[in-house]
């Protein structure tokens, strides 16, 4: 049986993981991402909570100051194909080596091209806690 | 386009970086200090000597305007952080902010909810960190001062360390600095909530925000009459001789922010012209210094019984039988003293 | 297209002969209207079967409107893009890959136009869904439907113009509370007096609920916006049954099948209750709640879309056994994006089955006198009463002082999030069963998700389409009618729709209106509540 994601905080003797949390473009829903944020402080980590209406430049800001490890974007507007490499390209041109996650309405035929373009990890709307809090961990391992 | 650097710097480069004002840097090495341990402490030394020490002009090695802002939660804090910082920004200054949020005792995770707070301070340029209590008590207070110098040392000035001032942590940590500011709202309560926490006594400045409320009168008033007993009992912050001024703020709109722009800088010039600023910063060295003997002490005594109780010294032996807890300790105290200079010898060895 | 009811003499499909109603108790059509807000609902008239759609430019949205009337929609729904909704033009900088994909987008008049070519205004029910820049997009249908020649007063319809449920729950806010109710009363006035049929408000709780919040914080939230917005119309100098007849009210149906249907019998008995004992409404038809429905987005999933078919049609049933006056079913791909055509009609269809084939719309609330309903019923109205009491404190007696403040110091959103976060906790603890995605899981299959995709071709399309609007107007009248948007601003008491519709006229564009509402008003800045 899998741990659940407490469980799996407490367990680390890592310092907590930082993640960036934002939202990316106009769309004014953000209950998945408050639920993700409570997922990922569940699971022992930092989220430093940047909400709705982001834009690359203001995530990179946060990024570079709160010296993240992650950043997690959401989205629901089908505008992934488009801002999710945008992101990923950002972050490469201000010299930030941190891995992106998405989060939101993305179709399976869509994720190799994400995966090409850099991101590290893409979570589906019905992913459980577990999972969100696996593939946030796993994105930051990642980095060299 | 700036390449990614797959190379991890040296303390001493980034050090050096920070110094030249690279933010990412200064990021770098909070990120270093927060997490403790050997690299927490190779930073501790490169950057106390790169910020020049102790000097006649800076007692504690400070180089910026330490200004601890806290006040009962909901009182628009953050608000009124980044538009007073938004106004230091337009006055010239490099203001830095460090926003600490509580860690869940359960999980050791957080939710830090005051950047998006300060959003539009952010994008004038002030540069905010978001810290987690991580639940170690006095952790945070061993923390925070290093995190500060590594803010003085990246040039930022003034420095403002802004807490949830509800615990007797947090009121530490905020009166570690130079100028104390409480916030408190009306209609909450929040001048009695802060006496409670102990603010009173260690409040150089007021603000009550939300001043438009029509109760706002109410608050200002409790304040006063808190402050006209706790100068009645002798409450009051070693030194200085004038009672905390009080500035109404309404921090959504900005009214009042440059008359707290205004009373803060005032506060550090009465500190430093009545000598009071000198006193207290040594005050905070000494502070910090038995911050870390307690650190020290602790880690080392905590190591040591545990491995008494899996010696089973502390269970059933003959001769505890007939003594009272108290007195097993202070015998065993002297077991203690003795391993613990041994345990010492080898941690100060490694600073020869 | 809301024809007489097919003539069986109401018998069921068996030829059982069926009475309007059974039971005891106060009898549909009368105070409080518990049973429903007319004696003889769908035995006389059917729910209007209003499908949402817009999506792509003005052009394209007419089209998927005339197909969706032409299958047997009887009222429009529009769904506007997100820089629409946030009161941007398509234009601006924040509007990048966003144009025309959540909803049409319209930036002039002159796309209000395209949207609706073709399609008789006097004739057909419109509803657009839209607040922060609400009044403005009104302006513009009047004016279109003025320049096609039907007068105002014969425009039917609804704006949903709701600015409460937005700092509480979708977000699409572009001034502060204040303000933006002073615009919402804009419109009550203005439609009082200049269009009778048209509903000026549609208080929402659709939205709440997708945030998040239990149907008990949805029926207590969307009441005390409504209450708040009579106490703010009864300030602006209007008499209650002046306007009250028009507001309307929009509900999500969600799940759980008789709570929901206890929701909608509580929401019409509380607001009959409040209009007339504490609101002194002496027009009975100031205290009907009257509402639309839509299916709930938010239990849709994405493994085995097909299933949703079964969850809207349970839900849809809720709706019309809960007496809704009108319905938007969702389509099954929703969960995905924007609906295709396929399955847009399929939702429809489902309307359309349990209208004429299921025989439920030949009692009038025919689930009443059950012993479970009408204790979950009297449940939902006690839990909403604990939340007015709330609200009234925390606005020292006045409810819409209380909601500007649970705007100001959190407690909407919290509570939204709370709940939020329960029900997740409890899917991924396996005790609520969602069908498809922690239980039931085998039979998805990927790759047959078909998708709506929206080509950057359509941005760029209305991209030119307003560069040519820009030009082809006449500067100097769009200058002079911003300056009178700009006048009136500053003056609490003057309406504000007569110079939107002028403006509009001109051609001034949407964004062009919010940013000197803006540089009047100020930007609405959210206090994150996490």
């Amino acid at each position: 049986m899998s741990k659940s994601s407490e469980e799996v905080g407490r367990s680390q003797t890592r310092p907590p993981v930082r993640v960036v949390l934002a939202k990316l473009g106009l769309d004014g829903h953000d209950r998945g991402l408050k639920v993700v944020a409570r997922m990922l402080r569940d699971g022992g980590m930092e989220v430093i909570y940047l909400g709705l209406r982001q834009t690359t430049e203001t995530i990179i800001d946060a990024v570079e100051q709160e010296d993240a490890d992650v950043v997690g974007i959401s989205m629901l507007n089908a505008g992934h194909l488009t801002l999710g490499p945008r992101m990923v390209e950002a972050l490469v041109a201000a010299g930030l080596d941190v891995p992106v996650v998405i989060g939101g309405i993305v179709p399976d035929e869509d994720l190799s091209a994400l995966v090409d373009a850099g991101v590290a990890g893409v979570l589906g709307p019905g992913a459980s806690a577990d999972e969100v809090v696996a593939c946030v961990l796993a994105a930051a391992d990642s980095r060299g | 386009m700036i390449p990614v650097s797959a190379v991890v710097r040296s303390v001493a480069e980034l050090v050096a970086a920070a110094r030249g004002g690279e933010r990412r840097a200064v990021a770098r090495l909070l990120t270093l200090v927060e997490r403790g341990g050997a690299v927490a402490d190779e930073v501790a030394e490169r950057s106390w000597s790169a910020l020049g020490g102790i000097t006649e002009g800076s007692t504690d090695g400070s180089r910026a305007h330490v200004i601890g802002v806290t006040g009962p939660p909901g009182a628009g804090k953050s608000t009124l952080v980044a538009g007073w910082m938004i106004r230091l920004v337009e006055r010239g200054c490099r203001p830095a902010v460090l926003a600490v949020d509580p860690s869940s005792p359960l999980t050791g995770g957080a939710i830090l909810g005051d950047r998006v707070r300060m959003a539009d301070a952010t994008a004038a340029g002030v540069f905010i960190r978001s810290i987690a209590t991580r639940g170690h008590a006095g952790g945070l207070a061993l923390a925070v001062p290093g995190m500060v110098r590594i803010l003085e040392l990246g040039g930022f000035d003034p420095v403002v360390v802004e807490t949830v001032g509800v615990g007797q942590v947090e009121v530490d940590v905020a009166s570690a600095a130079d100028t104390v500011l409480v916030v408190v709202t009306p209609g909450m309560g929040d001048a009695v909530q802060a006496n409670k926490a102990g603010l009173l006594e260690v409040a150089d400045l007021f603000a009550v925000n939300k001043s438009d409320r029509p109760d706002a009168a109410d608050v200002r008033r409790d304040l006063e009459l808190m402050l006209d007993l706790s100068g009645l009992t002798g409450h009051h912050r070693e030194g200085v001789a004038d009672r905390p001024s009080i500035t109404s703020t309404v921090a959504i709109t900005g009214a009042g922010l440059d008359e707290l722009a205004d009373a803060t800088e005032t506060h550090l010039v009465n500190l430093a012209t009545t000598g009071t600023l000198v006193t207290r910063r040594e005050e905070r060295w000494r502070a910090e210094v038995r911050s870390h003997l307690d650190r020290l002490l602790l880690d080392s005594s905590h190591q040591l019984v545990d491995a008494l109780i899996r010696g089973s010294l502390l269970t059933g032996d003959e001769s505890s039988a007939g003594k009272s807890p108290a007195a097993v300790a202070r015998g065993l105290a002297l077991l203690l003293a003795e391993q613990m200079t041994e345990y010492l010898d080898g941690v100060v060895e490694d600073d020869r | 297209m809301n024809e007489p009811r097919e003539n069986h003499g109401f018998r069921t499909l068996s030829g059982v002969p069926v009475d309007v109603v059974y039971g005891d108790g106060p009898e549909p059509g009368e105070f409080p209207y518990t049973r429903g807000v007319h004696a003889e609902m769908y035995r006389s008239r059917l729910w209007t079967m209003r499908m949402f759609a817009g999506f792509g430019t003005a052009t394209d949205t007419n089209a998927r409107f005339r197909e969706l009337l032409a299958a047997g929609g009887t009222g429009l729904s529009t769904a506007f893009d997100m820089p629409t909704l946030m009161g941007r033009d398509s234009d601006h900088d924040w509007a990048l890959g966003e144009v025309g994909r959540a909803g049409v987008a319209v930036d002039t008049v002159e796309d209000m136009a395209d949207l609706f070519a073709g399609i008789d205004l006097g004739a057909v029910s419109t509803s657009m869904t839209i607040n922060g820049p609400a009044p403005i997009l009104l302006a513009m249908y009047v004016v279109v439907a003025e320049e096609g020649g039907v007068d105002r007063e014969r425009l039917s319809g609804t704006l949903q113009n709701d600015i409460f449920k937005e700092y509480q729950a979708q977000k699409e806010y572009i001034f502060p509370p204040r303000p933006s109710v002073r615009l919402v009363t804009d419109v009550i006035g203005f439609t009082a007096a200049e269009m009778p049929r048209w509903n000026p408000v549609s208080v929402s709780g659709y939205h709440i609920r997708e945030a998040g919040s239990t149907a008990a914080q949805e029926l207590a939230f969307t009441l005390a916006n409504g209450f708040a917005y009579v106490e703010a119309a009864v300030a602006a100098g209007l008499a209650v049954d002046e306007f009250a007849p028009r507001l309307s009210f929009f509900f999500n149906s969600h799940l759980d099948f008789f709570e929901e249907v206890g929701k909608f019998r509580a929401a019409r008995r509380i607001w009959a209750r409040w209009m007339r004992d504490r609101y002194g409404a002496t027009d009975e038809r100031s205290m009907k709640l009257r509402f639309h429905t839509q299916t709930a987005g938010v239990s849709l999933t994405a493994p085995q879309p097909e299933v949703n078919i079964a969850r809207v049609a349970l839900q849809a049933l809720a709706g019309v056994l809960g007496g809704t006056q009108s319905l938007h079913t969702d389509s099954f791909d929703e969960a995905l994006a924007l609906p295709s055509e396929d399955a847009a009609r399929i939702a429809l269809r489902t309307q359309q089955v349990i209208a004429h084939e299921t025989g439920v719309t030949n009692v009038v609330d025919p689930l009443g006198g059950s012993a479970y309903v009408e204790w979950m019923t009297d449940e939902m109205e006690r839990r909403a009463e604990e939340v007015f009491a709330h609200l009234e404190d925390l606005g020292n007696g006045s409810l819409l002082e209380g909601v500007y403040a649970g705007i100001e110091n959190g407690w909407f959103v919290g509570e939204i999030a709370d709940a939020a976060y329960r029900y997740e906790r409890e899917v991924n603890a396996g005790e609520r069963i969602v069908v498809g995605v922690n239980a039931f899981t085998e039979g998805d299959d990927p790759s047959k998700r078909r998708l709506l995709r929206i080509g950057q071709e359509t941005e760029d399309l209305q991209l030119k389409r307003l560069a040519i609007v820009k030009q082809a107007r006449n500067d100097v009248a769009v200058a002079d009618t911003l300056a009178r948007v700009a006048d009136d601003a500053v003056e609490p008491s003057t309406n504000l729709m007569p110079a939107l519709i002028n403006a509009a006229r001109a051609r001034v564009t949407v964004g062009e209106l919010v940013d000197i509402l803006e540089a009047k008003f100020g930007t609405y800045v959210e206090r994150v509540v996490v």
